[in-house]
């Protein structure tokens, strides 16, 4: 699963399961602050390649990552989001927040 | 414990299940996957599957780490009936767990008690927003239903108004 998370430059790259709920939120959200606080990354990028469903447990992890960023200008982007996704993205206001990406 | 007993003796239902499993988050795949796979017998398209499964996911982990809040210790249940009425369907979710003290405040977009937690606050619009009712019975020290209604079939002629 440390394979899905990846810095490149000042990003930090995170490879999204297939599926996003609650159960799995919990180690995503942990490994991406390590990640925010020992290599001190700007910038979140959540691939939903892989991404089949999406709960209100993956707009809990784009938020708080957000949080933890945005104090220093990072941004958070979006990048293969399907329909779906989206709507969820859209749904939550988070559309605002997150640059979402084709 | 709140049961919604209304539906039960239903004629009118066509077929219905029922789950009765550990309120532990692992259960939350099982549960939307065991409903979206009752309900193919409707012929869904693919979004309805998809807001099906993410209404009852909310439902289900609300029910695990709010309704058994501080009772983790325990051997916590969650019911989860569904009921297939013509092209409706009718989804409970219950647990007998802590109650919701307020649920108008609950259900209030962006309100959570486990920010701390990253919850988003979006459950109850989630599943306002993906099914066509939605019904939350609850009392403090009683349990929560969740009760959600969806209208399969409707996506055509929606798309084409």
């Amino acid at each position: 699963m440390d394979e899905d998370f990846k810095v490149i430059d000042n990003y930090l790259m995170i490879r999204m399961p297939d599926e996003i709920d609650h159960h799995k939120s919990i180690y995503i959200s942990k490994m991406a602050d390590k990640f925010i606080i020992n290599e001190q990354v700007g910038n979140v990028v959540f691939d939903f390649e892989r991404t089949v469903f999406m709960d209100s447990s993956g707009i809990g992890i784009i938020v708080g990552r957000y949080k933890k960023i945005s104090i220093f200008g990072g941004k958070v982007f979006a990048i293969n989001a399907d329909r779906q996704i989206k709507r969820i993205l859209q749904l939550s206001g988070l559309h605002k927040m997150v640059e979402i990406m084709e | 414990m709140i049961e919604i007993v209304s539906v039960k003796r239903d004629t009118q239902v066509k077929n219905e299940m029922r789950l009765e499993f550990k309120a532990i988050s692992e259960n939350e795949a099982f549960a939307r996957t065991a409903v979206a796979a009752f309900v193919t017998q409707l012929n869904p398209t693919l979004e309805e599957i998809s807001d099906i499964k993410t209404a009852v996911s909310e439902a289900v982990t609300n029910a695990i780490i709010h309704g058994y809040e501080g009772m983790e210790n325990y051997d916590n249940r969650v019911w989860l009936s569904c009921f297939i009425k013509n092209d409706v369907l009718d989804v409970e979710v219950r647990d007998s767990g802590v109650g919701i003290e307020n649920i108008e405040k609950a259900m209030q977009p962006l309100f959570t008690t486990k920010p701390q937690l990253d919850r988003s606050g979006m459950g109850f619009s989630f599943m306002e927003a993906f099914m066509d009712d939605l019904e939350v019975i609850s009392e403090p020290g009683h349990g929560t239903s969740v009760h959600m209604v969806k209208k399969l079939g409707t996506a055509s002629w929606i798309e084409e108004e």
